[in-house]
């Protein structure tokens, strides 16, 4: 591997982990946090993705000339409309399950199957794209084989911005200062006044209103279809648990190996290769350590 | 628990997509003295191929209905029945069994992926009845009870990798998804480019459903190739092209050469990621013939103008006509006897006429090249000067040979 190419891995790493982390934020409020396994939480990244198409479609009908401004829109419709389809499921499915892993699992998954048909039967069976932004299109060139394309610098800042986000709303705002007491403990919470349904119904709008960004953001790079979030639903689920569950720290440094590992050994194997290779290492890795690379002290998980 | 509620929905599926086809055709029945000969339509409806096979299934219906509406087959009207493969191996079988036994069809209408076919070749061989298969594919079977009108290697692939080494340059990088199409026809690739004087720069292959390219493009680029020979099937298109483009790569650089590209999966790529790149089909939308504009414009009428045809499209609606001819011609619904005759019989198909090889039962047919434009469509750059003849064995990788008339496979 020459320099160039190797700078190219490293980036190409930093990238799969920023896509990885984006898709593993919203999966570690919701599964981290709450201890809820969503099934369906791959469908709210699709539907995200959709709302970017959406966008595209509207502005291609009402305003052709600032298509390109309909991206911008399409972030934070795709956080909202993700968040409030999350508040309905956690309002009318989820919350009737709450310490009954195995029937939320049946529960959600059957969700995800009613959501895939219905993105069939209102966007059409075929796959539509979402096309980048004029200013996203192209990248910067180092020197004559090196390229870091804009799209990817731009989900590597999203990400970031991301995380920023995640941790500013769970750390430094009332609403966070009450999520993060509701699931530490519940009963004590309560006594305190905080109301713990509304409480957890937030946790979970928010989890997949992250799940929609990421959607659109991944809109940018792969397919939209209504099948698209079951391409990214495994992948995320590894990166909270190899990071350890209830740790936004270990869902970063999770992110970062798997994506830094895979694209390494993918340069000198194959991707089938690289894949199980990962999925191998994070086997052992569990094996000596079950709780992941950050273990929660959390009392909730006990 | 678990399995139950899956065979459940499954069911549910099923049952609704059979209660529904039908009812999508024909509203006289009473009005056929005769009564009617039942077809099954087997096609995932749910699941990953669903994205595919709906299309085609949706041409296959209008053909029927087409056929309906001009007075049907010796006096018949056709009776679809619509299953749900679900995109499950199993389950195609399974299915290809109830339409056999219990629905008594008189054919079958189906498939996509290798996979689905050879998971249902041997209940067809075992009820001896027929299917027809529509789309392009590896080669290397030799059953009696299917007809294989999508394009053979010789009819897409190995006419491709010429045009490349004649117009785009010699140094080739393969790459595909992981599962048997692909490393098949990059077996026969290999063997062309040894024959024909090409080198290989590199091969790569993808799980299925794959998403993040990057170090394949990145592979590509170091490569230093001339031409990229591409057999990534599905959803991994749209990350493949996307970041195609997106690292600097273009047409004019290392231009792709797709073979499970069709218009259907430019639309969900976004043409402006594929404009310039190339696919080999026998069919584009955009191919003229007396009888295309007539084809594309029913489709569209009846499923919508966004919609668009495509190579698989046009062989599943070509299906039902040299079904119905082959059936007239044999004077019987009886399959070993419409098997019997199928090869004496020709269709003005969207793409042509066409007519299938008795020997191999694999269909003669144009081969084009097109250039994908700005609008999605297919600009051809280069097509066959008359029907190619079918060969499921590639000489390239097989010294075997389908023969009917010499009792099936054996030496070439």
């Amino acid at each position: 591997m020459d320099a160039a190419a190797a700078v190219s891995q490293l980036f190409n790493g930093l990238s799969t982990a920023s896509i990885l982390l984006m898709m593993a934020l919203g999966l570690a409020v919701i599964f981290g946090l709450m201890g809820v396994i969503n099934m369906a939480h791959g469908e709210l990244m699709t539907l995200g993705a959709y709302m970017a198409y959406s966008c595209q479609l509207l502005f291609a009908h009402l305003a052709p000339a600032a298509g390109g401004w309909s991206y911008l829109l399409a972030l934070p419709l795709s956080f909202a409309v993700s968040a409030l389809l999350g508040w309905a499921i956690e309002v009318a499915l989820v919350r009737h399950l709450y310490g009954r892993p195995l029937e939320t699992l049946l529960a959600t998954w059957g969700l995800s199957l009613i959501l895939q048909q219905s993105f069939r039967e209102v966007f059409g069976s075929n796959n539509v794209f979402v096309s980048t932004p004029g200013a996203l299109t192209g990248g910067v060139a180092i020197g004559s084989s090196i390229q870091l394309p804009y799209v990817r610098l731009f989900i590597l800042a999203l990400a970031a911005l991301a995380l920023v986000g995640v941790f500013l709303f769970l750390y430094r705002t009332r609403n966070g200062l009450m999520i993060r007491s509701v699931m530490q403990n519940r009963p004590m919470a309560a006594s305190c006044g905080i109301n713990t349904r509304r409480i957890d119904a937030l946790t979970f709008a928010f989890g997949s209103g992250l799940a929609g960004l990421a959607g659109c953001a991944l809109a940018l790079i792969g397919s939209v279809g209504p099948t698209t979030g079951q391409n990214y639903i495994v992948d995320s689920f590894m990166v909270v648990v190899l990071g350890g569950v209830g740790q936004l720290l270990g869902t970063v440094v999770g992110a970062f190996s798997i994506g830094e590992a895979h694209a390494l050994i993918e340069y000198f194997t194959s991707s089938t290769a690289a894949k199980v290779a990962v999925f191998t290492l994070i086997i052992l890795f569990l094996q000596a350590r079950p709780a992941g690379l950050f273990p929660s002290v959390s009392r909730a998980l006990d | 628990m678990k399995v139950s509620r899956r065979g459940f929905i499954k069911g549910v599926m099923a049952t609704g997509a059979t209660a529904l086809g039908p009812t999508l055709v024909g509203k006289t029945s009473e009005a056929w003295a005769k009564g009617t000969v039942k077809v099954g339509i087997l096609h995932s409806l749910s699941g990953t191929m669903a994205i595919s096979e709906i299309p085609v299934k949706n041409a296959e219906l209008m053909a029927i209905e087409e056929i309906n509406a001009a007075g049907g087959v010796m006096g018949r009207r056709i009776e679809p029945v619509v299953v749900d493969g679900a995109s499950d191996w199993p389950t195609f079988a399974q299915k290809a069994r109830e339409l056999i036994t219990r629905d008594h069809v008189a054919t079958v209408f189906g498939c996509w992926t290798s996979a689905s076919r050879k998971a249902v070749k041997p209940v067809f061989e075992r009820y001896n009845n027929l299917l027809w298969y529509p789309v392009q594919y590896e080669g290397n079977e030799c059953s009696p009870n299917i007809i294989y009108t999508g394009a053979c290697p010789n009819q897409q692939i190995e006419p491709a990798v010429s045009w490349l080494l004649k117009n785009k340059g010699k140094k080739f990088f393969l790459v595909g998804s992981d599962y048997v199409f692909p490393r098949t026809a990059n077996a026969i690739i290999k063997g062309q480019l040894k024959a024909m004087g090409g080198t290989l720069v590199g091969e790569e292959y993808a799980p299925l459903g794959h998403m993040e390219f990057a170090t394949i493009v990145n592979k590509i680029r170091q490569s230093g190739a001339d031409v990229v020979f591409s057999t990534i099937n599905g959803d991994s298109n749209v990350a493949f092209y996307k970041q195609y483009a997106a690292a600097g790569l273009t047409p004019e650089k290392a231009p792709i050469m797709a073979v499970s590209v069709a218009e259907v999966e430019v639309q969900g790529i976004g043409p402006q990621y594929c404009k310039g790149h190339y696919a080999s089909w026998n069919y584009f939308e955009t191919t003229k013939t007396p009888t295309n504009p007539k084809f594309v414009a029913e489709f569209k009428k009846r499923y919508g103008h966004s919609q668009v045809t495509d190579d698989p499209i046009e062989h599943g609606y070509l299906n039902v006509y040299l079904w119905k001819l082959a059936a007239e011609k044999a004077r019987s619904f009886h399959p070993p006897k419409v098997r019997a005759v199928v090869g004496k019989v020709s269709f003005d198909a969207p793409q042509g006429k066409v007519h299938v090889d008795p020997a191999n039962q694999n269909m003669y047919q144009v081969v084009r090249i097109g250039e994908i434009t700005g609008s999605g469509m297919f600009r051809e750059v280069w097509k066959t000067d008359g029907l190619v003849k079918p060969e499921p064995y590639s000489p390239y990788i097989s010294d075997m040979m389908c023969d009917w008339a010499r009792g099936g496979l054996v030496k070439r």
